[in-house]
């Protein structure tokens, strides 16, 4: 029991991460209907930019934990975001009206060029992090098996359940969420209305790219290593997360990336961490043949 | 597109190279002006600001000369652009004919041509594996129209399927390559039977975490696969019983003593050479055949409107997964081929950048033209292998080419989208 409890925190710790990469897959998907292949990499580049940010606050000589951390979230979310902008513009923009393929090899490309660049301008090895947030509390203890949440385990659940709250809220009232809304279902008849879809468009990369900068931000915390190869994987398993959790639909990306971040913790607590991605993938074969649309995605119909 | 007659506004062209300078500058400024430096005695930080200067300045220059070049070549080059596109667009079926026949002449006469090396053929040689996988992945991609990710998967099978059955049991290189390519299909029909009702880009997910998955077996099963470590000492393919050896194995004869020339490892480059040429030619040939089969037509059908298909009687599942498989097994005889040449395989020749780089070459020759691959290949393959010696640049040029060619060209170098039979004139509807 014990040791479930402690699967379950660390499995809702690493889900949160692949939630918030989720959203970005899921709303890039919804509204232009393309798989943001390099959204892994640009996950990676906003890891990349925290740990820059935290070693230059060092030098600042900023030691007050709460501020550093402040300040390198928004350093990262801001730098990232222009590194999302980039990509729609220079990639993906003028292929808005190509063959369905087009897009994807071009997204392929800009991951390749990613990976590499932050290799050649940082070097390939590993980069460690001294642990900064420290401690944790005891939840439960049965005599032989202690059960704890860390300080930064609550940190990342509660600041990614903040974030997907207000960016559930800004899609449901602002003006700029009524934008991508409408974009989604007719980016014709959208653009008919008004609505400026290449800025919606370019506001949507950002954000998405903001949010991964957050989960980069956070990951480096966590495990306290990166290096430039760490945006494959974990892209792959947050775009499983978002089709898992029917892509396109918000909760569904959040939900997606709990369960794959549940069944990877479970997996590697109770049979093998050897055979944990495994384990994810062929999750999500099962349940793309009994619901081919995802747990929370509307059935698709079929038109001629 | 339309040649603007207006004169270069030079003040709006500065403003814009100005603003694209400034996003260089953005973006340079964290990761490429300071520098991540990782030691044993932790981390830390170089500052090399001067970085972001010249990223600025080489992205302004760049955008300017853009800017430029489109004003005073633009109109020039968009009415060639146009030209090409319709020749290509109506090249008659002669025309390729010869261009295609062209091209094999070279490919055989060119371990005798002059200018080749040992190099050079190795090089042509990894550039006809590429051909041949293209070729195998446009029968899924091209023909059927079915986005596949994971293909070096099933290159990895054949590849596996060859080292493991001549390791343990001694099985020749002749014996193994229609093995493989049967394993493969089998692991084609394997994974296609559950996930070819989904659409197109859930299939493309679900093939990638198959390659995945495929790729961690490898590297977890140890007792087997010899785990990241790979397996070695994998024995060459012979020639009708001939082996390429400088002394011939206990009972064998070698290639050099029963033609009675002198051994050289030229022979055996050369053969390797033919070798995949001659597996690169059948894929072609029975691509082109299956096309004008009925399974081939109903691939083609499906591709261009699976309601249709259906509501015609045709069965979906079944046309899918014959693609799938035939584009299987030639990525199977493709990896056994690899492992042969190799001599050692290991999981590493099967990430997913080749699924990407072969996926690319059928995108990038256009979809379904059996020559635009070659020329894919040759770019995307061939180009980079000459400038190994700037390994860690060659990559970002590489990831830079395929968003480039994209952009210039989203149909493809050679577009050929044109249904293999039709009925009656093309544009003339059918009374």
């Amino acid at each position: 029991m014990a040791y479930f409890l402690q699967q379950l925190i660390n499995g809702v710790t690493l889900g949160a991460t692949y939630g918030l990469i989720a959203i970005g897959y899921t709303m890039v998907y919804g509204i232009i209907g393309m798989i943001n292949f390099a959204h892994g990499d640009i996950y990676m580049i906003g890891a990349f930019i925290s740990l820059v940010g935290f070693m230059l606050l060092a030098t600042f000589g900023i030691t007050s934990v709460p501020l550093a951390f402040f300040l390198v979230l928004v350093f990262a979310m801001f730098f990232t975001g222009v590194y999302g902008w980039t990509v729609e513009r220079v990639a993906y923009r003028p292929l808005r009206h190509a063959p369905r393929l087009a897009p994807l090899i071009s997204a392929i490309g800009v991951s390749i060029v990613l990976q590499n660049f932050v290799q050649l301008s940082q070097g390939a090895r590993v980069k460690p992090l001294q642990p900064m947030i420290r401690g944790a509390y005891e939840v439960y203890n049965d005599g032989s098996f202690q059960v704890t949440i860390s300080y930064l385990q609550i940190m990342i659940i509660v600041l990614t359940l903040a974030l997907m709250l207000a960016f559930t809220l800004m899609i449901r009232f602002t003006s700029l969420g009524r934008a991508q809304r409408a974009a989604a279902q007719d980016m014709t008849m959208a653009a008919l209305l008004g609505v400026n879809v290449d800025r919606t468009i370019s506001a949507t990369f950002v954000i998405g790219a903001m949010l991964a900068a957050v989960a980069g931000l956070m990951v480096t915390l966590y495990y306290g290593v990166i290096d430039f190869y760490i945006g494959f994987i974990v892209g792959i398993k947050a775009f499983t997360a978002a089709v898992l959790g029917g892509i396109g639909s918000l909760p569904g990306a959040m939900l997606g990336g709990m369960l794959i971040g549940l069944i990877e913790a479970f997996w590697s607590g109770y049979f093998s961490i050897e055979y944990k991605d495994v384990a994810a993938f062929s999750i999500l074969v099962f349940v793309l043949i009994f619901r081919p649309t995802g747990l929370l995605g509307r059935p698709e119909i079929e038109k001629v | 597109m339309i040649a603007s007659p207006a004169r270069l506004d030079m003040p709006a062209a500065l403003r814009d190279a100005g603003l694209a300078a400034l996003v260089a500058a953005f973006l340079a400024f964290p990761l490429l002006g300071f520098q991540l430096d990782a030691s044993a005695r932790g981390l830390a930080l170089n500052v090399r600001l001067v970085w972001v200067l010249y990223a600025a300045a080489a992205v302004f220059a760049g955008r300017l000369f853009f800017t430029l070049a489109l004003h005073s070549f633009g109109p020039a080059v968009s009415a060639a652009f146009v030209r090409q596109n319709f020749s290509s667009r109506f090249t008659p079926q002669s025309t390729r004919y010869v261009a295609g026949i062209v091209m094999i002449g070279f490919a055989l006469a060119l371990p005798f041509a002059g200018f080749a090396d040992r190099n050079l053929i190795d090089k042509a040689t990894l550039i006809l594996i590429y051909v041949m996988l293209g070729w195998g992945l446009n029968i899924v991609v091209g023909l059927a129209g079915l986005l596949d990710l994971g293909y070096v998967a099933f290159y990895a099978v054949g590849a596996y399927s060859y080292a493991l059955l001549s390791s343990y049991f001694g099985l020749s290189f002749w014996i193994c390559l229609p093995l493989a390519g049967l394993f493969a299909a089998a692991f084609g029909i394997a994974l296609g039977f559950p996930v070819l009702r989904l659409r197109g880009d859930y299939l493309a997910i679900v093939t990638l975490g198959f390659g995945e998955i495929v790729r961690e077996i490898i590297i977890n099963w140890q007792e087997v696969t010899g785990g990241p470590n790979g397996l070695s000492g994998i024995a060459r393919p012979s020639f009708f019983g001939l082996e390429m050896l400088p002394v011939a194995r206990d009972g064998g004869v070698t290639f050099a003593d029963f033609f009675n020339i002198a051994y050289s490892p030229d022979q055996r480059i050369i053969f390797l050479y033919y070798l995949i040429l001659a597996l690169a030619l059948f894929t072609n040939f029975f691509t082109l055949r299956m096309r004008r089969l009925p399974i081939g037509r109903a691939w083609e059908a499906l591709r261009e409107d699976e309601i249709a298909c259906r509501s015609l009687g045709l069965n979906p599942t079944m046309i899918k997964l014959s693609a799938f498989a035939i584009g299987a097994s030639f990525a199977g005889f493709a990896g056994s081929f690899f492992a042969a040449r190799q001599n050692f395989i290991s999981p590493e020749s099967f990430t997913f950048i080749e699924s990407a780089i072969i996926l690319a070459i059928v995108v990038l020759g256009g979809m379904g033209s059996q020559i635009g691959i070659v020329l894919a290949a040759v770019l995307l393959v061939g180009l980079p292998e000459w400038f190994r010696d700037m390994a860690e640049f060659r990559m970002v040029a590489f990831g830079a080419a395929m968003v480039l060619i994209m952009v210039w060209r989203p149909q493809g170098l050679l577009a050929h989208r044109d249904p293999t039979i039709r009925l009656g004139d093309p544009g003339k509807v059918p009374t």
